[in-house]
């Protein structure tokens, strides 16, 4: 129980889950202690994270949710080393981070894919700027598209693919670097609800299988609960962690369901309605 | 049970490329789209004809019915014949074909220098922000200025034929810099972004996002700096040259020749045509990729 920075007096909160136990997975793999942020303009000061205490452990897949404003994107900015916190260390396996690592991707909220490049150059973008032999990331590219359902669409241009499209072309490009940790902000928040449902099954099952660590900021509860193995609500600005859940469902196999399976189980509506609640609280306090 | 294995083509993309074949035979609605596009085509290129023939339809009757005095603006079928006559090379003065490459040379080297050089600066303005906050009031200044004021000095300082390059880049170098670097402004952030999370430099990012992000800045820049440097050409010519269209204009005024000036200007207007065209096949065939 040592993961548990939840200050919060209020005991309002119905059935608490388990605070998130080491059983999960191995080392751990990414970890905040004690991470503040302050942004700077000419007007004022805004402190978007204050005493951020979070460690994730390999091959987690961790769902972070809050308000709008609470500074989800900032956590997300820290951990892939785009920015440098105000205070604390921002650790991954171990070492503090200054600058974006290879180890880390990060899938933004939008595809922002290059209208000039085709799909597949498009694709190789990550690889071309990291140095990479551009013909194994070249065949690893293919395969990842072809493995999304794009096989033919290599030397298409963005504007001639559906936004369901382009959102994989853009998991393929994220995943071309081989990063072990996998930041996704609202990756899914341009879609319509059933390509949404379809394409989070798609990422969920392909970066569990291939064993990655992930972290998935959203605003859907329903997202959150149905990817991930653990919840991390976070309170208001300045963000911190209001409280974190393990997500287990029971299904006899011991397997984890798809996140399509997992949405029609007694487990994810009581989770559901546990989180709801608790965001609630959190805007009425 | 991979569903990422079947999810292939079922959600056929929004094609704008694609060839819409599985529809068969085309529609009467869609046949009857086409010809109505074809027509409106036709209509915008006829007018387009017409306003040209009635210009020249005007500037050779109004000044033959002496509505206007034929000393003063010429008439077009008394162009060809000075045409034809310019076109023998004379003791004292060079065909016009020799006149019309010097000026078309000049012109093609000042808004080439003028794209890299402004291109070259647009792009060190943007690597260092604060340059930019220093220099850009006088960029906007030295933009306004009027450059032909200069020719008498240019000519003075650099010469004959040097005045005439000079003249040609000044009038168009402070125009591309300033919108270069608003396109380099102009490309999204969010896309810099996501160079940046691949770990991507500043130099790379100029290379493999702000410059091809670009592109459709660069080409309208184009658009505007190869007219301004023909401006600045025939000006330069005016003071300096003994070769060039605008000598040709400065010689005949001179001497009161006002066909062989009209034949000048009705080159340059061909000249301009052709920048335009060449400029429009460039566009296109570089936006065909967006
Ligand atoms: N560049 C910036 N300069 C100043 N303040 C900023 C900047 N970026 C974010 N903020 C502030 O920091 C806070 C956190 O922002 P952040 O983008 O991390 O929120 P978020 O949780 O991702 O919100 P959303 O769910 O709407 O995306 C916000 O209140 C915002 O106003
Ligand atoms: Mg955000």
């Amino acid at each position: 129980m040592s993961n548990s920075p939840i200050s919060s007096p209020t005991n309002l909160r119905p059935k608490r889950s388990d605070i998130v136990e080491s059983k999960a997975a191995g080392p751990a793999k990414v970890e905040l202690r004690d991470v503040s942020l302050r942004y700077f303009t000419p007007e004022t000061e805004t402190e978007a994270l204050a005493g951020i205490s979070l460690t994730i452990r390999a091959g987690e897949f961790v769902s972070i949710i809050g308000q709008s404003g609470c500074g989800k994107s900032t956590l997300l900015s820290l951990i892939s080393g785009l920015m440098q916190p105000t205070g604390g260390v921002v650790l991954v396996d171990g070492q503090g981070v200054d600058k974006p690592s290879p180890k880390v991707g990060y899938m933004l909220q939008q595809d922002y894919l290059f209208e000039w490049r085709t799909i597949l150059e498009n694709t190789m973008i990550g690889a071309e700027i990291q140095g990479r032999d551009l013909v194994a990331a070249r065949d690893r590219a293919k395969t990842l598209l072809t493995r999304y359902g794009l096989g033919q669409f290599f030397d298409y241009l963005p504007r001639q693919l559906s936004g369901g499209m382009r959102q994989r072309v853009a998991l393929a490009r994220t995943l071309v670097t081989e990063p072990d940790v996998v930041l996704l902000d609202e990756p899914f928040s341009a879609l319509d609800s059933q390509t949404r449902i379809a394409l989070a099954d798609e990422v969920a099952e392909v970066l569990r299988r291939e064993g990655k660590t992930a972290i998935l900021v959203t605003h859907d509860i329903g997202e959150a609960v149905a990817m991930a193995d653990r919840v991390v609500v976070m309170s208001r600005r300045p963000g911190r962690i209001r409280s974190d859940h393990a997500i287990r469902f029971y299904n006899g196999d011991g397997q984890r369901p798809t996140p399509f399976a997992a949405r029609s189980t007694p487990q994810f509506n009581t989770y559901f309605k546990m989180l709801w609640e608790e965001l609630e609280v959190h805007v009425e306090g | 049970m991979s569903k990422v294995d079947t999810a292939p083509v079922a959600n056929a993309p929004v094609a704008t490329g694609m060839p819409a074949a599985a529809l068969g035979a085309p529609s009467a609605a869609y046949t009857a789209w086409l010809r109505k596009e074809r027509i409106r085509h036709l209509g915008v290129r006829g007018t387009q004809g017409a306003i040209l023939i009635a210009f020249l339809l005007l500037w050779e009757i109004l000044p033959r019915a002496q509505l206007v005095n034929p000393m003063l603006t010429s008439y077009p079928s008394a162009l060809w014949p000075t045409f034809l006559d310019l076109l023998k090379d004379k003791p004292q003065q060079v065909n016009i074909l020799v006149h019309t490459w010097g000026t078309v040379f000049a012109t093609i080297v000042g808004f080439t220098a003028a794209m890299v050089i402004g291109t070259i600066v647009a792009a060190i303005l943007w690597w260092w922000e604060s340059l930019y906050k220093i220099l850009d009031p006088y960029l906007v200044v030295a933009n306004a200025m009027p450059k032909t004021a200069f020719v008498p000095i240019f000519y003075i300082w650099l010469g004959a034929t040097a005045s005439i390059y000079a003249m040609a880049l000044a009038i168009s170098v402070f125009i591309t810099i300033l919108m270069i670097y608003s396109g380099f402004q102009g490309v999204d952030p969010n896309k810099i972004k996501l160079a940046q999370t691949f770990g991507a430099t500043r130099w790379q990012i100029l290379r493999k996002v702000v410059l091809p992000g670009s592109v459709p800045t660069m080409i309208a820049t184009l658009k505007v700096n190869t007219g301004l440097s023909l401006v600045g050409v025939v000006v330069g010519e005016f003071q300096s040259a003994s070769i060039g269209l605008g000598y040709l204009i400065q010689y005949g005024s001179q001497i009161f020749k006002l066909n062989i000036v009209m034949t000048a200007i009705t080159i340059l207007a061909i000249v301009s045509s052709v920048m335009y065209l060449a400029i429009h096949w460039l566009e296109a065939a570089v936006m065909k990729r967006r």
